[in-house]
């Protein structure tokens, strides 16, 4: 177990080092730079900033600095917020987008697992098709409109929550809810899907016909087989909310990193979007690696080796 | 099963598409689907023949009109009828779906089916490739390109199509890998047919089903990704438009003029529902083992 951590993590490392090369020469052959400005400045200044920041010299010898600096940790100097280091922007930024993460991950665990467990045990009654195609019409519904009409409802027409910012925690509700929700709809499918899978099974019938209580034949016995297609879900899921984190921050005017590093792409704030690029990878690696464990632990016949 | 003919074989497909028949939220999915990709192209044909894309261009004196009987869905900031907006927007939508989608299995199959026909070590080796490629944040590729080399259509379902094949390989490879040892694909080899031949010919079509199956699933997701890359700004240009584009415009003027986001989101998740629909029809009935009913 701990050698198969170990190797994973080892394995982290050649990976990222060819998204960082893959990321920096992404951004040096795409046109524009970072102070290439709608109005013209003095040439002397414009060469002063790219001297000062290195981008005078060859492309070959600033990868290799750049590449030298990250081994030892050190991500760079924004461009564009001259007073602050990337690591500095993420670590400001990243708890944002982490808070909003997790209560939306929490609010979609909440309702998609009671829905999708119930759905499965009354199969083809009402309590099946009622949440089933209201998740069908979860997943259909993108953020980006649910956003705006529970903002319509929720704070222009009843006035319960403020449609902008991050200020106090009733802020986090409506942007958690709105990308919570739709993840809940898949969780909720994949689990109706996994509960049915082992509710057919003959130990399942055995344990009924020993006469286990329903709860003790749903908690005990189906819950975890039954959630391993959840499971698998979240390492996709992560990636999800980190992608859905993009739209929510950007509508709701949340200071997260998502939306600095849509910013910084569009500024060509090319440190910054490397460093960006590089945080999100080694999380989802990570994130990855905790959901192998979790299902190895869920099923053991999926081994680590 | 009503009544059964001794005399009529029952075949893989025929079986499948009874099944298909009976599903009544397939079929349902299916006619609406029709039905939108007709009215949307339709327009878009009957515009282009008729030279009147102009015609959406509208009278600014008539703009953000509410719905009304000559303008069913209202007009927008330009006085543009966002009936025809819609329309139009529908073609590039459906448009990118598929043409990602293809792309998406072009790459996959032939990736998934080359892994599993070789096997061993290459095939390790080409699959390692496929996991960690599955871990990478491969939406932050699509908006980097997309932001970086401009808004551009056909680098769009490029790119998306690039990041969709993952699953597709890894389904193939798994069909090859249980087909490759039995007797028809023996028999091919006896004959001194090429690998790619075999491959292509003789596997191929027996490995349709799962292939089918998976690309009408690809299809909603490309389109969600469309629509989400729009959303970020990061759309076809303009003037062009497609759902996500309408929808991004009219989230932002969403408390006073509603219908610019109501009837592009109904447009875009009416298509979306049938095409999951279809996708989960198609899955019962040509993969019926899968189905988790």
């Amino acid at each position: 177990m701990l050698r198969f951590i170990l190797m994973r993590i080892l394995q982290a490392v050649p990976v990222l080092f060819v998204i960082a090369s893959l990321t920096f020469f992404m951004v040096r052959l795409a046109p524009g730079g970072p102070f290439t400005e709608e109005k013209t400045i003095p040439k002397e200044i414009q060469e002063r900033i790219e001297k000062h920041y290195g981008l005078d010299q060859p492309l070959w010898k600033q990868y290799l600095n750049y590449m030298g600096n990250l081994v030892r940790g050190d991500l760079g100097p924004s461009f564009k917020y001259p007073d602050f280091t990337v690591g500095e922007l993420i670590r400001r930024s990243f708890p944002v987008s982490l808070q909003l993460g997790l209560a939306a991950l929490v609010i979609a665990l909440a309702l998609g697992l009671p829905a999708g467990i119930i759905a499965a045990l009354q199969k083809n009654t009402l309590l099946d098709y009622l949440p089933m195609s209201t998740a069908m019409m979860g997943i259909c519904l993108p953020t980006f409109v649910m956003g705006p009409l529970l903002i319509l409802i929720f704070s222009s027409a009843l006035g319960w929550f403020s449609p902008l910012g991050w200020y106090t925690w009733s802020d986090m509700i409506l942007p958690s809810l709105t990308l919570g929700l739709y993840y809940a709809a898949y969780i909720a499918r994949l689990t109706r899907g996994g509960m049915l899978e082992v509710l057919n099974q003959d130990f399942i019938r055995t344990a009924r016909a020993k006469g286990a209580s329903e709860s003790r034949v749903v908690l005990k016995h189906s819950l975890k087989g039954g959630l391993l297609p959840v499971v698998s879900f979240l390492g996709p899921a992560f990636a999800g909310l980190i992608s859905g984190s993009f739209i929510i921050e950007t509508i709701f005017f949340i200071p997260g990193l998502g939306r600095f590093f849509v910013t910084a792409a569009f500024n060509r704030d090319y440190t910054m979007v490397i460093g960006t690029v590089l945080f999100y990878a080694t999380l989802i690696i990570l994130l990855n690696l905790l959901v192998d464990i979790i299902q190895a632990w869920l099923n053991p016949r999926t081994r680590l080796e | 099963m009503t009544s059964i003919h001794p005399t009529e074989g029952a075949s893989l497909w025929r079986d499948a598409w009874r099944r298909l028949a009976r599903n009544r939220m397939a079929v349902f999915g299916f006619v609406v689907f029709t039905l939108i990709t007709l009215a949307c192209f339709g327009t878009y044909g009957y515009l282009w023949a008729t030279g009147g894309m102009d015609a959406t261009g509208g009278k600014l004196s008539q703009n953000f009109l509410p719905p009304s009987g000559s303008h069913f869905f209202g007009t927008d900031d330009h006085g543009r009828d966002v009936f025809v907006r819609v329309l139009v927007g529908g073609c590039i939508s459906l448009a990118v779906g598929f043409l990602a989608t293809a792309v998406s299995l072009v790459i996959g199959v032939t990736y998934g089916s080359i892994a599993g026909y070789l096997g061993g070590r290459a095939d390790a080796f080409l699959m390692r490739i496929v996991d960690i490629l599955y871990a990478l944040p491969f939406v932050i590729f699509v908006i980097l390109l997309m932001v970086l080399f401009g808004r551009n259509f056909i680098l769009m379902f490029i790119a998306i199509g690039a990041v969709e094949w993952l699953t597709m390989a890894r389904i193939v490879r798994a069909q090859v890998m249980a087909l490759k040892n039995t007797e028809f694909v023996e028999a091919a080899r006896a004959l001194g047919y090429s690998d790619m031949r075999i491959i292509f010919v003789h596997l191929l079509p027996n490995m349709l089903g799962p292939i089918i199956v998976y690309a009408s699933l690809t299809v909603p997701a490309v389109m969600m990704l469309e629509a989400v890359l729009s959303f970020l700004g990061l759309g076809v240009p303009p003037p062009m438009s497609s759902w996500g584009v309408l929808i991004k415009d009219g989230a932002e003027k969403i408390d006073v003029y509603p219908w610019l986001l109501i009837f592009p989101a109904i447009f875009f998740s009416l298509t979306l529902f049938s095409l999951n629909f279809i996708g989960d029809g198609l899955r019962d009935a040509l993969d019926p083992k899968s189905s988790k009913d």
